[in-house]
């Protein structure tokens, strides 16, 4: 299954981080770099084990994803930037 | 401490961390209350500073608290001025001689990566693994030494909770040489692959010390599923607000009844010890009654905090920020601006103070903008003196017509400020998008400790600003009512004479049309300094010669004879957006250091207020009010 972007997924979906892209694909301007960067330095590394437990209702923004062993709040916005291969169900 | 430590040049540690590494309990461990908190010059970031004696009472150290940083790529502006600092760049500091990077032993993923940043940067550091007791309780393996030597720098285990968990470091650091300010290596901010390096570089440490984490605990998994979940994690919020509100209100009765008593007392007896003159009268009417009708304030401002931070302590606000976030982005403002507006309605003043954990400026300052629309306690005397006078004690439903009025003078401030905020942030405070990066972090009990020494910093700066601020404001505007005195003779109380009663005077022209009458004109004048002064100012032009609560009681006939009851709407409508306190005003001009926030503040709110005045008392006229 290839990878797909951490935007997507809703509560339950588990899977492992496979890249953090440093393009600007989903935000235009330059604050998207500081967003990949800042989501690598925070541990959305290649190989960690990704869940998304919490999000809001309705529309599910901003999002609650357990990262390894910390818990991250984070809109879909930037979320675009992760990708996550899906565990097998 | 000994003339020997004295002696001796004190040593400069920074103590530098991830946010909730319990970087800051360990700082409080080891200063105690012994800290001095303080603005860097220039920004309105909090600089904290203590200082220690060694155990061996040879050496004197001051420590810095750095504001929590995830990297020394800076996102926010605290995360600037911990870069800034260490690498010696900030004006009016010189860089630390040695570094303490504390990282969370639960937590190493995490906070690592700042390690290594910190290590090739080359400051002298040591490492100290914080919560050490908590890892090993929950199951944590991890080998000291061995990460001593993959880092190369030493490496202790402090617990900064208990009384002697942070013996390791002090011996630790005794142990050094005083290593004078070390040459820093260029910095340059990293590459997106050399981040990825760095993550591999943590994550190869991590499988050589052998680092295992235990499951999260089941129980802190259904709690986050509960405290966060979309349907009963707004409930529990607001139940948790509704019960913080009436401890605010409830408990502080009494505590506030006696700071009222006392000050009483201490200005009866001045007046009896003293002989009537203008010295008399300035400090029993400026100085204490001016200073107590602030300090009064006090019991509330400090049980919000108490709330506020053991809710911090115990990692619930992240998830309440998380919880807001939608509906606060909905007017453009930021989930983090909900604690600052929470603690705006006991006072404005301590709200503001705490827009500081506001990463971006502009969120910052349309927050501070908006703060002095919820209201606060003291525009109760206010609506409870009309209220009573105006308000006939009606059931409407299960609710009383009284308590409905004053609920809806609630809900306006707050409707007010979100348009007010949805305003600001499509024009004057316009900013690109910001992103929601939040660490939620595991749950603990708060610290007694902790929150002992968060309540006193609180304290002091709240007692500091009624001290300096405020106490001159509060003799400035005792001048104006008192000066200059009524010739002899004359009939009518003293004010009607002074600039305040010639300013009220001529307010009468401009506030007719809001159909308020000269006296109601002349005690918005002293009310100035502080809204409740209003109450005792018109008890003042009534000529009544009682006191305190007995003016209220006094004042409610008479004003519900003397007034329309389209008068009083239109004063209630004023008082909701009034901005009749310069303490306010003189804060926000403090931490946005310009005039121009205050100014725009003071014109924004006087054009809201004589706008929702002016309608109320057309409206209410042509009802027949």
């Amino acid at each position: 299954m290839p990878p797909v972007s951490l935007a997507t997924l809703r509560k339950g979906a588990r899977g492992v981080v496979t890249n953090v892209q440093d393009d600007s694909q989903s935000l235009g301007d330059e604050a998207h770099s500081t967003v990949s960067r800042r989501l690598l330095e925070l541990g959305f590394v290649p190989g960690e084990a990704i869940e998304v437990v919490q999000e809001i209702w309705p529309g599910g923004d901003p999002m609650a994803v357990r990262l390894g062993n910390t818990t991250f709040a984070l809109r879909r916005r930037e979320a675009g930037a992760v990708l996550v291969a899906l565990d097998r169900p | 401490m000994t003339a020997q430590a004295q002696a001796l040049d004190p040593m400069r540690l920074a103590l530098v961390g991830v946010p909730n590494s319990g970087k800051t309990a360990l700082f409080n461990r080891l200063t105690g209350s012994r800290q001095k908190v303080a603005n860097y010059a220039g920004v309105t970031v909090e600089r904290k500073e203590g200082s220690f004696v060694g155990p061996t009472r040879r050496r004197q150290y001051r420590v810095l608290d750095l504001p929590g940083s995830y990297s020394l790529t800076p996102t926010t502006l605290d995360e600037a001025i911990t870069r800034d600092f260490l690498l010696g760049r900030l004006s009016g500091e010189a860089a630390p001689e040695f570094v303490v990077c504390v990282v969370d032993a639960t937590n190493l993923r995490l906070n690592l990566r700042l390690v290594l940043e910190l290590r090739d940067l080359g400051v002298p550091m040591i490492v100290a693994l914080n919560m050490s007791d908590l890892a090993r309780n929950r199951g944590f393996r991890l080998d000291r030494e061995r990460l001593e030597r993959e880092l190369g720098v030493p490496v202790v285990e402090t617990v900064a909770v208990a009384n002697s968990g942070h013996r390791q470091l002090l011996d630790a650091l005794e142990g050094i040489q005083h290593p004078g300010t070390a040459p820093r290596r260029e910095w340059r901010d990293p590459s997106f692959e050399h981040i990825q390096q760095t993550q591999r570089e943590v994550r190869r440490i991590l499988r050589a010390i052998d680092y295992a984490e235990p499951a999260r605990k089941e129980a802190l998994r259904r709690l986050d599923a509960v405290v966060m979940h979309p349907v009963a994690g707004p409930a529990i919020l607001a139940v948790l607000l509704f019960f913080v509100f009436q401890a605010v209100f409830g408990w502080a009765a009494l505590p506030m009844n006696a700071i009222d008593a006392g000050m009483s007392w201490i200005g009866a007896k001045l007046a009896a010890s003293l002989p009537d003159g203008a010295l008399r009268s300035l400090l029993i009417d400026g100085v204490i009654a001016g200073a107590g009708s602030v300090l009064v304030f006090l019991p509330q401002i400090l049980i919000l905090f108490f709330f506020i931070l053991a809710l911090e302590d115990s990692g619930y606000l992240p998830r309440a920020a998380y919880l807001l976030d939608r509906v606060m982005g909905s007017v453009g403002l930021s989930g983090r601006a909900f604690i600052p507006l929470l603690s705006s309605f006991a006072c404005a003043v301590p709200g503001i103070m705490a827009t500081r954990t506001i990463p971006n400026v502009r969120d910052r300052i349309a927050t501070i903008m908006i703060a002095p629309l919820m209201t606060c306690s003291a525009r109760l005397p206010v609506y409870a003196l009309v209220i009573a006078a105006f308000i006939p004690h009606r059931p409407v439903g299960p609710f009383n017509l009284p308590g409905l009025v004053l609920f809806t003078l609630y809900v306006s401030g707050i409707v007010a400020a979100m348009a007010v905020a949805y305003a600001l942030k499509r024009t004057a405070l316009k900013s690109s998008y910001h992103p929601l990066l939040l660490e939620l972090p595991e749950y603990h009990w708060p610290h007694l400790n902790n929150l002992a020494i968060g309540l006193w910093e609180r304290l002091k700066v709240f007692v500091q600003r009624v001290g300096t601020i405020i106490l001159a404001l509060m003799i400035v505007l005792w001048f104006l009512s008192s000066y200059p005195a009524p010739p002899p003779g004359a009939a009518g109380p003293p004010i009607l004479y002074s600039f305040a009663g010639m300013v009220g005077h001529a307010l009468e022209h401009l506030f007719a049309p809001l159909g308020f009458n000269w006296q109601i004109s002349l005690a918005l004048v002293p009310g100035l300094a502080a809204r409740e002064v209003a109450v005792g100012a018109l008890g003042t032009v009534y000529s009544l010669s009682s006191t305190g609560d007995d003016v209220a009681a006094t004042l409610v006939p008479m004003i519900a004879h003397t007034w329309s009851l389209a008068t009083a709407l239109s004063l209630l409508a004023w008082y909701v957006f009034a901005p009749q306190c310069l303490s306010t005003l003189a804060v926000v001009k403090r931490e946005t250091n310009s005039w121009r926030y205050p100014l725009l503040m003071a014109g924004y709110l006087f054009g809201l207020a004589y706008l929702a005045a002016f309608v109320t008392y057309r409206v209410a006229t042509a009802l027949g009010g």
